[in-house]
């Protein structure tokens, strides 16, 4: 179903200067910046709006979940940018927040031996263990002894991103000149001869096939001189801007992550302080890489990221997750902890080279979705932060000037900003440090450390290759590990529960059951009732679409089922897995999630991920 | 329909009923744990009110909506980001305690002060709208209480129907036992009305509203006044949480008739 079900007449058009699409770090940054500069120091509007004459600008931003404050992500950031904008930057104003007091980065060795490791890892993990009265090793885990300047985050700050995104929303809102609509999500940009004119909301009152229902509203097309996209490295706008314009030549976006994570109240005698950040590696699988950061009042963020180059047809983040909180390095501070929070995001992790075209006609992208994050210091909320405030310091040159919104000047005056920045100048090192990955985990974390350690000079290639043709089969995958008759069997009895294989398969593998405590190792529904509480409100089109059931039928890994992040996605009626809206907390997996590609575009999968309401209702991720 | 109203409509905000809300002491009373970071909602009860309100309003041209709201301030801008889009109204502020743990006569003479104060309120046309009840801690009197302080005598709880005739005489559908409504009329206003949860869905977001409202909301949270309540007036001896306990189990196409044993034997486990 399309929102053209609404004839003209139906629909409502309302008209603005600006429209931002999404609320995260980026658009904060942005109207934070913008805000400030829409009124001179006596009060009077520095510049006029184009749509109410004699006032400021009207501009607008719509954000899709239900409120600012139910963001993802566990944030460790340098926070140039952010203290850039707020120089007397109080942390303790903002809940959950933290200056960094100490950096660990730790390689986790594998406690049960079901992990999948090389030949020189294992090498590697033998020679560790042998001599770990010589190394820094505890509680099979080797903590290393000098970090890379390229990964510390020396006098940043620990956040919170719900919390974070809620305190600069107040602050802009308090502004009185923007207006920030959440539970709003935008259908599409208006594309107009080239030029973006504005957004569609998403239609309302429709059922779940996007036909007209009871209380059915068109979405209204809200016309603006400039759109800011700023929905996300998923964000279906976005995206359309990509389909419709096309990437800049060389670029791609076939570089992925879920990351996963909780935030726990930790027990009274963990002996972890306020400001601690834990970085891991080697565990569950080699590729995995944690997180543990401890806020003030005895709160921590972890979680993991699942990249797309674990090349596995069922991985899992939630089991994974699991898997990490219990190994002993972890669990001796974990141990007696209680999930408050939990929740998920996809990262865009081709960095620099996915960067869509930053300006066109009416239009300008910023964030995340713009290929601002660097993939080689793991680093993405602060960037993101600068870009909004770089848009936002030629939007107001424009519109001092009386310039009008063309690509021409929107390049001169954000995008020639963003190639002189840090963050371009960053970037542009990062841009080929996790090349090495898509060869292996080995010359992923050499090449890594030759980027960081050179400065971009040096890097270890890999061959790249969009998402869905680097997923095995399960029978190649678990080749000399489980016969592939067995592998039919526990498929189909997976099938008739109704449910997923990978925690058969996994098991079967080697990886021992989740010790269940009830509070913290919890089953993945209840962490999407204790920890999401996930909402999906009737009235909207389910926003997961499985675009060709035939390809779907023939799929025998079904990756899309196993990686889904809310079990929104199950097994269904003839081989097509199944959407339930009512659990998908929209992080956007089975975007990339997907082993078959799009018969028109081998860069796409099979499956949609459009535009949705609802999704998490936590406040602390 | 001939007759317009003003129609004030008395509306708190709570903490997001998802959240996990637990009761803290603190040296001037109890409060909810990191309260600063829940998200807030209108209260739901309040909420129909004030959808019946506007759909009132826009039944009778000429009309006009107030939305009365005690929380912080912070908590009530955010909590404007949701509700502005849904329906016209002019916001009245007051900025005060959110978490539940105030005294409904307290409340209720800080509602009446603001609604007395609203300029251009016609007596003679007055209805005041608010939740029969409260999500977050439902002394289920404070209304009553606003009428009172405004000496309007004809008051009605639990309304889920308000109808008006061609006369004007309100016809109301209050709530009773067994399911079943008691149908009262009234002449006019003024008038207390106190919703159930009425009979109206939540309606749709509309940009333009929010638009509108906007204009009215920014200045009326920049003026709005400290209230003292819940300062003085109640002492708590006590605040817990009831006990919880959650189990979940996933099963398809169960009978409903086993699901109803199933959740009586769980009870019975008590």
């Amino acid at each position: 179903m399309t929102d053209t079900m609404a004839s003209a007449a139906d629909r409502q058009a309302m008209d603005v200067d600006i429209v931002c699409v999404g609320f995260g770090p980026a658009t904060g940054g942005f109207l934070t910046t913008l805000a400030a500069g829409l009124t001179n120091p006596d009060g009077t509007p520095a510049v006029e709006s184009r749509v109410m004459p004699g006032m400021p600008p009207q501009v607008i931003c719509y954000e899709r979940a239900d409120d600012i404050v139910f963001g993802v992500s566990g944030i460790v950031t340098g926070a140039r940018g952010i203290r850039a904008s707020f120089p007397n930057l109080n942390p303790s104003e903002i809940p959950m927040a933290a200056p960094v007091r100490e950096e660990r980065v730790v390689y986790l060795l594998d406690p049960v031996g079901a992990s999948r490791r090389s030949a020189i890892l294992r090498l590697a993990d033998c020679s560790i263990r042998a001599l770990q009265r010589l190394l820094p090793v505890e509680d099979d885990a080797l903590r290393l002894p000098y970090i890379p300047s390229f990964l510390r985050k020396d006098g940043g700050l620990l956040l919170s991103m719900g919390q974070f995104t809620q305190w600069v929303g107040a602050q802009v809102m308090g502004t009185g000149l923007v207006q920030i609509w959440p539970g709003t999500p935008v259908a599409r940009p208006l594309i107009e001869d080239g030029r973006v004119a504005g957004v569609r909301l998403l239609d309302q009152g429709t059922d779940r096939a996007g036909h007209p229902d009871a209380g059915f509203l068109p979405g209204m097309d809200v016309r603006a001189s400039l759109t800011v996209v700023g929905d996300g490295p998923v964000g279906p706008v976005g995206r359309q801007l990509d389909e419709h314009f096309g990437l800049p030549a060389g670029h791609h976006r076939r570089e992925w992550a879920v990351g996963m994570k909780m935030v726990v109240e930790l027990p009274d005698d963990c002996a972890l302080e306020p400001g601690t950040v834990v970085h891991t590696f080697g565990y569950p699988e080699p590729e995995i890489f944690g997180f543990l950061y401890v806020y003030p009042d005895r709160l921590a963020s972890l979680g993991i990221f699942v990249p797309s180059w674990l090349d596995s047809p069922v991985r899992t983040a939630y089991r994974y997750l699991q898997h990490w909180m219990v190994h002993p390095y972890l669990w001796r501070h974990l141990r007696g902890a209680k999930l408050r929070s939990w929740g998920a995001k996809t990262l865009q992790e081709s960095g620099r080279r996915g960067e869509p075209h930053l300006a066109g006609h009416g239009y300008i992208r910023i964030g995340e979705g713009s290929g601002s994050t660097n993939v080689l210091t793991g680093s993405g909320v602060d960037e993101a932060w600068a870009t909004g405030v770089l848009a936002a310091e030629g939007v107001l040159e424009l519109l001092r000037a009386g310039q009008p919104f063309t690509q021409k000047n929107l390049e001169r005056a954000y995008v020639a900003r963003r190639r002189v920045s840090w963050v371009e100048a960053e970037g542009r090192v990062a841009e080929r440090a996790r090349d090495g990955f898509l060869r292996g985990v080995v010359s992923g974390l050499v090449g890594m450390g030759l980027t960081g350690l050179t400065g971009g000079r040096l890097a270890l290639g890999g061959p790249s290759v969009p998402p869905a043709k680097r997923i095995p089969a399960l029978e190649t995958f678990y080749a000399g590990r489980i016969p592939a008759a067995e592998i039919v069997r526990i498929r189909e009895d997976c099938a008739k529960r109704a449910g997923s294989v990978h925690d058969a398969l996994m098991e079967r593998a080697g990886w021992p059951a989740i010790p269940y405590d009830g509070q913290l190792l919890v089953t993945h529904q209840d962490a999407l009732l204790m920890g999401g509480k996930v909402q999906a409100p009737a009235g909207y089109a389910d926003h997961v679409l499985f675009l060709y059931p035939n390809l779907c039928e023939a799929c025998g890994s079904k990756v899309c089922i196993e990686m889904c992040s809310g079990q929104a996605i199950g097994p269904g009626d003839g081989g097509v897995p199944a959407f339930d809206r009512e659990k998908c907390v929209h992080c956007g997996a089975c975007l990339w999630n997907c082993a078959a590609s799009h018969p028109e575009d081998p860069e796409r999968t099979v499956i949609e991920f459009r535009t949705g309401t609802g999704g998490l209702h936590s406040a602390e991720n | 329909m001939s007759e317009t109203y003003h129609i004030v409509v008395c509306g708190g905000i709570v903490p997001d009923p998802l959240q996990t809300l637990e009761p803290v002491g603190s040296p001037t009373g109890p409060s909810l744990k990191n309260e600063l970071m829940l998200p807030a909602v209108l209260d739901p009860w309040a909420a129909h009110a004030l959808y019946e309100a506007a759909h009132l309003a826009k039944a009778a041209p000429g009309s006009k909506v107030w939305l009365v709201s005690l929380g912080p301030k912070a908590k009530l801008q955010q909590v404007m980001m949701t509700i502005a889009q849904k329906v016209p109204f002019e916001l009245v502020a007051l900025d005060g305690p959110g978490g539940g743990f105030t005294e409904s006569a307290e409340v209720g003479a800080a509602l009446a002060d603001a609604i007395q104060a609203i300029p251009g309120l016609d007596r003679s046309r007055l209805l005041v709208f608010g939740g029969w009840e409260s999500a977050s801690r439902g002394a289920g009197s404070t209304l009553q209480q606003v009428g009172e302080r405004l000496g309007i005598v004809d008051q009605f709880q639990g309304v889920d129907y308000l109808g008006v005739g061609p006369d004007g005489v309100l016809q109301i559908l209050e709530r009773v036992e067994g399911g079943k409504h008691q149908v009262s009329t009234c002449a006019g206003p003024p008038a207390v009305l106190g919703w159930a949860t009425g009979s109206l869905p939540e309606p749709p977001n509309n940009p333009q509203v929010g638009m509108v409202n906007m204009r009215t909301v920014m200045p009326a949270l920049q003026r709005a006044k400290p209230s003292k309540v819940g300062v003085e007036a109640a002492g708590f001896l006590k605040v817990a949480l009831p006990a919880q306990r959650r189990e979940t189990r996933i099963v398809k196409d169960l009978p409903v008739d086993d699901i109803a044993r199933e959740i009586v034997d769980w009870i019975g486990q008590k």
